[in-house]
């Protein structure tokens, strides 16, 4: 098998919050081929978000990667000076964000804002990056685009700014795109819209893509792989119909469990409790508060991800046969 | 009877209009009709800005419609004056979209689901403590909670607090506007649930406004499906999700999210031009009717 794209290992970030340091991403792995999509799924606080910014090195202060190693087309990100980390910003893995309208310059034309980036990285002279913004327009299907081309975010519906988004994303054809919930401001038909546009980009400019999200709906229509994060860790990573088909942990169970289906009136099967704080994270496994699974050996140590088929793997004493020897524990923090 | 009915309700925004600008209109509210039964969750969905927070805002006069009727209990709430709207307000209350944004940050949680007692002046003030203590367990909080602010809870308990607060006066019709669509899957099906007990406990009626239509599927017997202010298509839930009649409702249906990756994905895009805006609704199959 050829080589990942991305490959991130044993990723850990710490928040040094005074009083009480964070773990918000405790010893992620996983791998991106090419054209491949993984999607990556978990509830808010789950560390979604800085694992993308972790990856690209764009962690706010008191941020800090730890440990681990993020290879992009084989070399390591995180030993590389900035002004090389700048250059695969944009020209190797683009990035849609969360809210377009924080990610946009309020007082920059959209054009200018797509363009930017191709005069950066030398791509393109002035001229020639305008009309590259109007072609990039047209193709995440903005209606005229030599008019809206001029236009300041504000002008814009939200699904346009996240077309946009993405436009910005795609400017330097990288091989790359991290989107990060770039739906969850949307109504359903946007919605709908602009997952029907990232599959095509992936299609048309065989992009690889990090699709971050906490909603499964948007995950069984667009990835090939998921890996689903709870509480800075990865419970359960797998394809995508090993994870709709055969869930294995109680987590993503209950997610599935949770969205709504046909029936009417009656109560649907939520997951009971709430996320904990990373401050205070529960010893062990970090869902055994909320598990109806729950063994006295769940809240002993962390349970080891452990491999259940082929690419498919779970970290959930249910399946760990012999657990006892296979327990990974949290690596001791340095603050 | 029905507990509430809206006939031929109006509003419409003024918007621009400066040097040399003409005024427009924004019809966000464009004579629309329903009713609601008693003991029922009725159902609004439509895209954003299609008008649906407005119309449950006209309803309960957080806004003044333009024209229109809203009969509650066989009285029409329009023509009420001050003193009977005040009244009336203590049984129909609304539950906001934003768990974020809807509660004052300054207030304590103990005093944001005081106040409606307070402005309604019940009760004294041990007895309205009593009572926000028991609204706290009703909705799932805990009253050790009471002195909080609202930064910190979390959004599914904000939400909860957004509910006790509109349950303080004992209302009979509740209108959820969007109460789950700001928070994650899992907490959805919390509230989602919690709702569902209080209708039966308490005996409420809901309209239930949302964008998700999997949500009101499951819990709404009866919907409307509103497009750019009017109601395009309406009556009983399983008949328009089994056969949609109108374009905007068949887009709006296809756009669904599946949790099957293998289902086969038949989106469908609005042809505005197969929209004909002045379309009457028809009654299509009993008790279903759509404007086409
Ligand atoms: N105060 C106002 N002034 C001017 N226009 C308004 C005002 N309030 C709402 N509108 C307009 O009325 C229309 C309907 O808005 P409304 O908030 O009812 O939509 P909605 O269906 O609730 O949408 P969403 O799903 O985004 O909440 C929109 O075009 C909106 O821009
Ligand atoms: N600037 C920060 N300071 C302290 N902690 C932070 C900061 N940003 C994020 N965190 C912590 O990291 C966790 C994960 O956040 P995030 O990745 O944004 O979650 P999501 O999965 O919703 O994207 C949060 O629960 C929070 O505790
Ligand atoms: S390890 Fe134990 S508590 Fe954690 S998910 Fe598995 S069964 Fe539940
Ligand atoms: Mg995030
Ligand atoms: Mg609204």
């Amino acid at each position: 098998m050829d080589e990942p794209l991305l490959s991130v290992q044993n990723l850990t970030t710490v928040f040094d919050v005074p009083g009480h340091p964070v773990v918000a991403v405790d010893n992620v792995s996983f791998e991106i081929r090419k054209s491949e999509t993984l999607g990556l799924v978990g509830e808010s606080g789950s560390g979604k978000s800085v694992t993308a910014f972790s990856i690209l090195q764009l962690l706010q202060h008191p941020g800090r990667i730890t440990g681990g190693s993020v290879l992009f087309q084989g070399r390591d990100l995180l030993a590389l000076p900035e002004n090389e980390v700048r250059k695969i910003r944009g020209a190797g893995i683009g990035l849609i964000f969360q809210e377009p309208m924080a990610a946009l310059n309020p007082v920059m034309r959209v054009g200018a804002q797509i363009s930017e980036s191709l005069i950066v990285h030398g791509l393109a002279n002035k001229r020639e990056a305008r009309d590259r913004a109007i072609d990039l327009l047209r193709a995440v299907r903005i209606v005229e685009p030599e008019t809206r081309v001029d236009d300041y975010p504000h002008q814009l519906s939200g699904g346009m700014r996240q077309r946009v988004m993405i436009a910005v994303a795609l400017a330097c054809r990288p091989p790359m795109v991290i989107a990060d919930e770039p739906t969850t401001a949307l109504d359903v038909t946007v919605q709908a819209q602009i997952l029907e546009l990232l599959r095509e980009m992936k299609n048309t400019f065989d992009v690889s893509l990090l699709l971050i999200t906490h909603d499964l709906g948007v995950i069984a229509e667009t990835a090939d792989r998921v890996a689903v994060m709870y509480a800075g860790r990865i419970v359960e990573q797998g394809p995508v119909r090993d994870i709709f088909r055969k869930p294995l942990h109680p987590y993503t169970q209950g997610l599935l469990a949770s969205i709504p289906g046909e029936g009417t009136g009656a109560r649907l099967r939520a997951i009971e409790g709430v996320v904990p704080n990373l401050a205070t994270l529960p010893p062990g496994c970090t869902f055994a508060p909320r598990c109806p699974y729950r063994m006295e050996v769940c809240t002993t140590a962390v349970p080891a991800l452990v491999d259940i088929d082929p690419g498919h793997s779970v970290r959930c004493y249910l399946h760990s046969d012999r657990a006892e020897a296979r327990v990974m524990t949290t690596p001791v923090m340095t603050v | 009877m029905a507990l509430v009915e809206v006939r031929h309700l109006v509003k419409h925004f003024e918007r621009g209009g400066g040097f040399l600008r003409a005024k427009s209109v924004v019809r966000a509210v464009d004579d629309i009709s329903f009713s609601i039964e008693a003991g029922e969750t009725y159902g609004l969905v439509g895209e954003s800005g299609s008008g649906k927070s407005t119309t449950g805002r006209c309803m309960l006069r957080l806004i003044e419609p333009t024209s229109g009727e809203m009969r509650f209990r066989g009285e029409d709430v329009l023509s009420f004056d001050r003193s009977r709207l005040r009244a009336a307000r203590r049984d129909m209350q609304m539950v906001f979209q934003d768990p974020y944004s809807s509660l004052n940050p300054r207030m304590k949680a103990r005093d944001i689901v005081e106040e409606p007692l307070i402005i309604h002046r019940i009760g004294d003030r041990a007895e309205r403590r009593d009572k926000v203590a028991e609204l706290f367990r009703l909705v799932g909080l805990d009253p050790a909670h009471l002195l909080r602010y609202p930064h910190e809870f979390s959004g599914g308990q904000r939400q909860r607090i957004g509910l006790a607060r509109a349950l303080a006066l004992n209302p009979s019709f509740v209108i959820a506007d969007e109460p789950v669509s700001a928070l994650d899957v899992s907490i959805q099906a919390q509230v989602i649930n919690l709702l569902l007990d209080l209708q039966e406990r308490l005996e409420l009626t809901y309209l239930f406004i949302a964008h998700d239509l999997r949500l009101v599927r499951h819990i709404c017997r009866r919907m409307s499906v509103m497009y750019l202010g009017k109601i395009v298509e309406s009556g009983d839930s399983a008949s328009i999700f089994a056969h949609p009649q109108h374009p905007y409702t068949r887009a709006l249906l296809s756009a669904i999210p599946v949790t099957d990756p293998d289902a086969p994905r038949q989106r469908i895009e609005l042809d505005a031009n197969l929209v004909n805006r002045d379309a009457p609704l028809r009654e299509l199959a009993p008790g279903h009717f759509a404007a086409v």
